[in-house]
């Protein structure tokens, strides 16, 4: 049983291969990270794992089932959710209601064009859940604008979150931050449940090496060593086209 | 939230109260002109100002109910029998419409939205075995709902207002509900809504099927205040204009394509008399507003007050501060 399994996954743009005959075998409840340098492929891997890119060629699986075919906006009712690297929020509501429309994509409710959404309790409280998960419910109703850097990169966290995903895709979660921040995020994922299944992309080693189980090196769209933290630091092609300058 | 309800009572009062208030029956024409329109724009103002999605073809959309309406009514049909049929037809319609518009959103969209409002105006200029071309329908004569006659302009003018007032509720409720929630998400953030698990296409389906009921709408009630319709109804310019009423106004804002309907008419029909260059007048205030007020002018204005509020609010506590920092020596 895996909560993630990928495939010989090929895709290409004209001539560029951005996803060779990758492999990926992520087990319940493990924390996986990928590295790889720019422009190795990582974010592509999530789009097409994701489902908002198609391959070219292969399968994904989530927990066993096939959800090569599945579109993109149902693998979240299936327990897949993503953050990204670049922070994609809405910028005009408030951090409540960013976590509140989270939480609605998931509900039976959104269609509903004559409820009032602010009066249903289930979702504001839930939404002030995730946000205290993360640590901003002090300042839920605060306008998106007005927060820092650092807060909109939890607020992304509490939207994964709010979904109560079964594999969750971080894209980044570290990027841009400052070492206090660094800190902050670290500890709110380490504190995530072993029965979320955790895959994480990292640019820098470093930052997430202690976070992960396995840890799998991307290069050119190719998966080039996989395997423990030890064995993957210890690994000369690692050095070589990671750590080596 | 108590002064919001004492606000829109007084509103409802002050729109009742026009025709009492008001000499003659040429400005309650010109009240009941703005509130139809007001409904056209709050129509095009769900997809602009809610969706994102700015359409060229609406004109085409209103022309199309006038004209349902008008020709149901020539076959020899009632009017019960021409006001639903024709919202049958122009939402499916608008049906057709958003499903061949919706597969583009941004300059896409406009494309296809105004080649397909030309091809109604085209229908409506060409195909004269239906339409009667350029001679355009005239209707006999507007109908008595419930034993209340709308021929006079004070009885038009109150039918107006009520349906004015629920489409007013229908699209604050809209606004306010999880659809309307997850349609401005759509506007801010398409790709993150799909990977929130929302079916962003569907969700701008509904959203182009609520604009077009409210543009039927409207339309049915400009060919009953006519009784006339012709092609000019549904050139680009038309589309152009309520356009210019939404964003004028502030497309994201309830009140703001009402304010905009308000401009536009009575400038074309009051300021018209005064001055010949009427069109020249309108221009230079639209200028002025893309230029002040970008947001349009509800939005503009309500941040103006808080700019002037604080500045007033710096001002009382600065002068506090003084007092009391003077009281301490």
């Amino acid at each position: 049983m895996s909560a993630l399994a990928v495939k010989h996954l090929w895709k290409s743009f004209g001539g560029l291969n951005v996803a060779s005959d990758i492999n990926l075998l992520v087990e319940p409840g493990e924390r996986r990270l990928i590295i790889g340098p720019n422009g190795a492929g990582k974010t592509t891997l999530f789009n097409l794992i994701m489902g908002e890119l198609t391959p070219d060629r292969g399968s994904i699986h989530l927990f066993e089932r096939d959800i090569t075919r599945v579109p993109s906006r149902r693998r979240p009712h299936l327990g897949m959710t993503r953050t990204y690297q670049i922070i994609t929020l809405f910028a005009r509501d408030t951090i409540e209601r960013n976590v509140t429309l989270a939480l609605l994509g998931l509900s039976k409710l959104r269609w509903s064009p004559l409820l009032a959404l602010h009066r249903q309790h289930q979702l504001v409280t839930s939404a002030r859940a995730a946000l205290e998960r993360v640590g901003l419910d002090h300042i839920a109703a605060r306008p998106l604008s007005q927060t820092s850097y650092g807060e909109r990169r939890r607020v992304e966290i509490a939207m994964a979150l709010a979904q109560n995903p079964r594999v969750l895709l971080l894209d980044e979660p570290f990027a841009g931050l400052s070492i206090d921040e660094r800190h902050d995020v670290h500890d709110l994922l380490i504190a995530i449940p072993r029965d979320v299944t955790i895959v994480m992309i990292e640019h820098n080693m470093d930052v997430a090496l202690d976070f992960a189980d396995r840890i799998t090196v991307l290069h050119y769209g190719k998966v080039i060593v996989e395997g423990t933290r030890a064995e993957v630091v210890a690994d000369s092609r690692t050095r070589e086209i990671y750590l080596g300058d | 939230m108590n002064g919001r309800h004492l606000a829109l009572g007084l509103a409802v009062v002050a729109l009742a109260s026009i025709p009492c208030e008001v000499s003659g029956i040429y400005y309650v024409n010109v009240a009941s002109q703005i509130l139809l329109y007001a409904i056209f724009a709050l129509g095009v103002s769900v997809l602009v100002g809610y969706a994102g999605l700015v359409s060229l073809g609406h004109a085409g959309l209103f022309g199309l109910a006038a004209y349902g309406v008008a020709y149901l009514l020539a076959a020899g049909h009632g009017h019960a029998v021409a006001v639903i049929a024709t919202l049958a037809i122009t939402i499916a319609s608008t049906a057709i419409f958003a499903a061949l518009s919706l597969r583009a959103t941004g300059i896409g969209f406009i494309m296809i939205t105004l080649a397909l409002g030309e091809i109604l105006w085209g229908l409506a200029y060409r195909w004269i075995s239906i339409t009667n071309g350029d001679n355009g329908i005239s209707v006999a004569s507007r109908p008595s709902p419930f034993g209340f006659s709308l021929s006079s302009a004070v009885g038009f003018y109150y039918a107006t207002l009520a349906i004015f007032l629920l489409a007013i509720a229908a699209v604050f409720t809209f606004v306010r509900s999880p659809v309307g929630a997850a349609l401005m998400g759509t506007r801010d953030q398409p790709r993150r809504m799909n990977a929130l698990g929302y079916h962003v296409w569907m969700i701008r389906f509904w959203a182009c099927l609520f604009s077009g009921l409210l543009t039927a709408v409207a339309g049915i009630l400009f060919v009953y205040y006519n009784l006339f319709i012709s092609p000019q109804t549904l050139a680009l310019t038309s589309s152009a204009e309520v356009l210019l009423m939404a964003i004028s106004g502030g497309a994201s804002t309830l009140l703001g394509p009402i304010v905009g309907a308000a401009l536009v008419v009575i400038v074309k029909n009051v300021v018209s008399g005064y001055i010949e260059r009427w069109n020249f007048m309108l221009g230079a205030i639209f200028v002025a507003i893309v230029i002040l007020m970008p947001e349009g002018l509800v939005p503009g204005t309500a941040r103006l007050w808080r700019l002037g509020s604080g500045v007033m609010r710096g001002r009382l506590g600065a002068a506090a501060g003084a007092k009391s920092s003077g009281a301490k020596q």
